[in-house]
């Protein structure tokens, strides 16, 4: 068979139904395979987009996530969807069409050197340089993307040899990489000296990561979590790993956590990180980053341990693995959870004085928290919530109270404004039966407005539930707070009618700027058949409190 | 160290590892042949800000796999962290960490210097002594080929720079694993 009909099949035995995608020149070949190939074809109107849509459905159901493009323009378009997927650990594989072999190197038309260029962002990449390594390509690209820390792995196919007649057969088992080993188990000695040492602690914080939400390991954390009295905060990546609200739960830490949570991390004695990597949104300012701590840190990137904060007690190994271990461990101690009394005390006090909180209007004004706190009501708090970054995902995670994992998708690490549209069509192509709510901002709407389009033809009913304050209301904030209130160029000037801009592309547009109706609009549009687009108008120039100012620590949170 | 199953542990007590090492470490690396793998290579140390002393690569035994060998300073460079960011590179087979007092290393540098009729002879004379070979002659230079420690090579370069260094090249420490005697 051709190669590129290989390369349908080698997707296909890797369990892909959906692609998503954009074809061009380089790309002719696999896409004449994609015409009797049994596989979903979603077509994105950019390729960024198809990017982010393969991380949507990757991180919507857990499995490897695809996305198309051709060559130059295709694939250089790709590489903010591709950098974002390393940031989060997404599963992903992306395949790019490149030009024909004899003209690779010779600035050709439509030629990129995408493997150069994405080198520092992918897991691995593969350029093809024979049609007989296509499917084998995609089998290591699966097997490297899914396990381990996992990741983008890209696959560059030169079109000739994607036209290549070979013979294809589906390998027996898993790939054979002599490079690539991921661990898998946590050392047993290493794990009871955790146990023993969370078992002497007095003031112990457990804190947790996506790490937990890619190993599919939240059952095993609530476990440990459930084996005694011990706090327990989660990253922006984290959230829904454990169940919010819960008597344990002291809220998200980080930049834009609860005070309780980061003056929890700020007293403790002794800190488990859980798949977290201990960025600097989580640590603010690293020298007076958890003075009093002692850190087990457990991950499946062993580079992870002591990168940024040195480890007492590393544990490297699949969280799946090493939880339940230390869950066991922890409980054959008999700890006595007395010791936690006075360290709870002081927690409770923090949660008294410091609840979050805003002023809410006196008119029908809506303000940004108020419109998390209705979406909450309004989706019973069990839609799949997706968002862009900037003030409306800090908001969403402080008041949409996650309570499983892979309910919030979001874009942690990179921080790519427009990923919560296309994101949003991604996981609902992979649950189709879940409620699927993109919470965007103005500013990262208008990025990637087109993929209107892409919802539209393919019937995903997705709802977007605008947060509309006409600012890039994040940099507006810093420019407030921190640049003396010189505001420059985070203000959206005449923004489109947005409702009119949906129903151009065969949404239903709706639009609400009272508080008292905002509850049943979103009921609506959430009953509403097909894609619907609610344009929420908040106020303008709030501010998403508290927060650690960067490069300041954790105990001077402001707001 | 007792076996940490059994001891008591008093969080105070727990100590994390330190970073630095402070001497100069030779990494040994055996990575895939394969389209790329250096400029992975490369592109990981200036991304993650690691400098490099120096590089060699070169075959091995096996065709298919090549070896690099990579010195670095572990004064400025948490060295645990370099090797760990190396192993995520799939292309990396092997790391070696090589161990000071159980490698043998050594490194070739040519030196093409100024010889002038007064300075010929003491030239030639360093040259002997430390085991050179003269492998050029013009009417007003030598150009000289040394092997050896890096010590040592800074150490001829010291002695012939007054005479008028015109060039030099130097490949980069090579490191092998010494055998043990009963081996």
């Amino acid at each position: 068979m051709r190669a590129a009909d290989a390369l349908c099949e080698a997707l296909k035995a890797e369990g892909v139904e959906h692609v998503f995608g954009i074809p061009g020149g380089a790309s002719l070949p696999i896409y004449d395979a994609l015409y009797d190939a049994d596989l979903n074809h979603i077509q994105v109107r950019h390729e960024q987009c198809g990017g982010h849509a393969a991380e949507g459905y990757a991180k919507a159901s857990g499995k490897v996530g695809v996305a198309f493009a051709t060559s130059g323009p295709g694939a250089t378009n790709l590489v903010t969807a591709i950098a974002d997927a390393m940031m989060d650990s997404v599963p992903t594989v992306f395949v790019t069409g490149q030009v024909r072999t004899e003209l690779i190197g010779t600035d050709g038309f439509q030629e990129a050197d995408v493997t150069g260029i994405t080198m520092p962002v992918v897991k691995h990449s593969f350029l093809v340089t024979d049609p007989r390594q296509i499917p084998r390509y995609v089998h290591e690209a699966f097997h490297i993307a899914a396990t381990g820390r996992p990741g983008p792995v890209l696959v560059d196919i030169p079109q000739d040899l994607s036209r290549a007649e070979i013979d294809y057969e589906p390998p027996e088992g898993k790939p054979d990489l002599p490079g690539y080993k991921p661990p898998t188990e946590g050392n047993i000695k290493q794990i009871r000296l955790a146990a023993k040492a969370l078992a002497n602690a007095r003031r112990p914080v457990i804190y947790g990561g996506g790490g937990i939400v890619n190993a599919n390991a939240a059952e095993e954390f609530r476990e440990l979590c459930a084996s005694d009295r011990i706090p327990v905060t989660l990253t922006v990546m984290g959230l829904g790993a454990f169940p919010a609200p819960h008597d344990q739960w002291l809220g998200m830490l980080g930049m834009h956590g609860t005070r309780t949570a980061n003056y929890a991390m700020d007293e403790a004695d002794l800190i488990v990180a859980v798949g977290a990597r201990f960025d600097d949104r989580i640590t603010g300012k690293l020298s007076e980053f958890a003075p009093r701590a002692k850190f087990i840190h457990i991950d499946v990137d062993p580079a992870e341990i002591s990168k940024n904060v040195p480890a007492h007690i590393p544990i490297v190994g699949d969280a799946r693995d090493v939880l339940p271990k230390l869950t066991r461990e922890y409980r054959a101690l008999k700890p006595d959870s007395a010791r936690l009394e006075e360290w709870w005390g002081r927690i409770q006090e923090w949660q008294a004085n410091h609840p979050l909180r805003y002023e809410d209007s006196r008119d029908t004004e809506i303000k940004p928290q108020f419109m998390i706190e209705a979406m909450y009501e309004a989706t019973g708090g069990d839609a799949i919530i997706t968002s862009d970054v900037g003030q409306h995902q800090m908001w969403a995670a402080q008041y949409y109270h996650f309570n499983r994992p892979r309910q919030w998708i979001n874009s942690g690490g990179l921080g790519t404004m427009g990923f919560g549209l296309p994101a949003a069509i991604g996981a609902k192509v992979a649950r189709p039966d879940d409620e699927v709510v993109c919470l965007a901002g103005d500013g990262s709407l208008i990025m990637v407005c087109q993929e209107l389009a892409t919802a539209a033809y393919h019937d995903i009913p997705v709802k977007v539930f605008l947060m509309n304050n006409g600012h890039f209301g994040m940099v507006r904030q810093w420019q407030e707070l921190f640049w003396a209130e010189r505001y420059k160029a985070v203000e959206m000037g005449p923004s489109p009618d947005w409702p009119k801009l949906a129903e151009a592309f065969g949404w239903t547009g709706m639009q609400c700027s009272d508080k008292g109706e905002l509850r049943d609009a979103m009921k609506t549009a959430l009953d509403a058949d097909g894609p619907v687009l609610l344009d929420v108008h908040v106020t303008k120039d709030e501010n998403c409190f508290p927060m650690i100012p960067a490069g300041a620590a954790a105990r001077d949170m402001v707001g | 160290m007792a076996d940490p199953g059994t001891q008591e542990v008093v969080l105070e007590d727990l100590e994390a590892t330190t970073r630095l090492t402070g001497r100069k470490h030779i990494l040994s690396l055996l990575v895939e042949d394969k389209p790329g793998v250096l400029a992975r290579i490369a592109g990981l140390f200036s991304r993650r800000g690691f400098n490099i002393d120096t590089l060699a690569v070169g075959p091995t035994e096996d065709p298919e796999v090549s070896r690099i060998t990579l010195t670095l300073d572990g004064a400025v460079h948490p060295i645990d962290q370099v090797t760990k960011q190396l192993h995520k590179l799939v292309n990396v087979i092997k790391i070696r960490d090589m161990d000071p007092d159980a490698t043998v290393a050594r490194e070739m540098a040519l030196f093409r210097v100024q010889a002038t009729v007064e300075g010929r002879a003491e030239i030639m004379q360093f040259a002997e002594i430390f085991a050179a070979d003269i492998i050029d002659v013009s009417r007003r230079t030598l150009t000289i080929e040394v092997t050896g420690t890096q010590d040592k090579i800074d150490a001829f370069e010291r002695m012939i720079r007054p005479h008028g260094l015109i060039e030099m090249a130097r490949t980069g420490e090579v490191a092998i694993s010494r055998s043990r005697p009963d081996q």
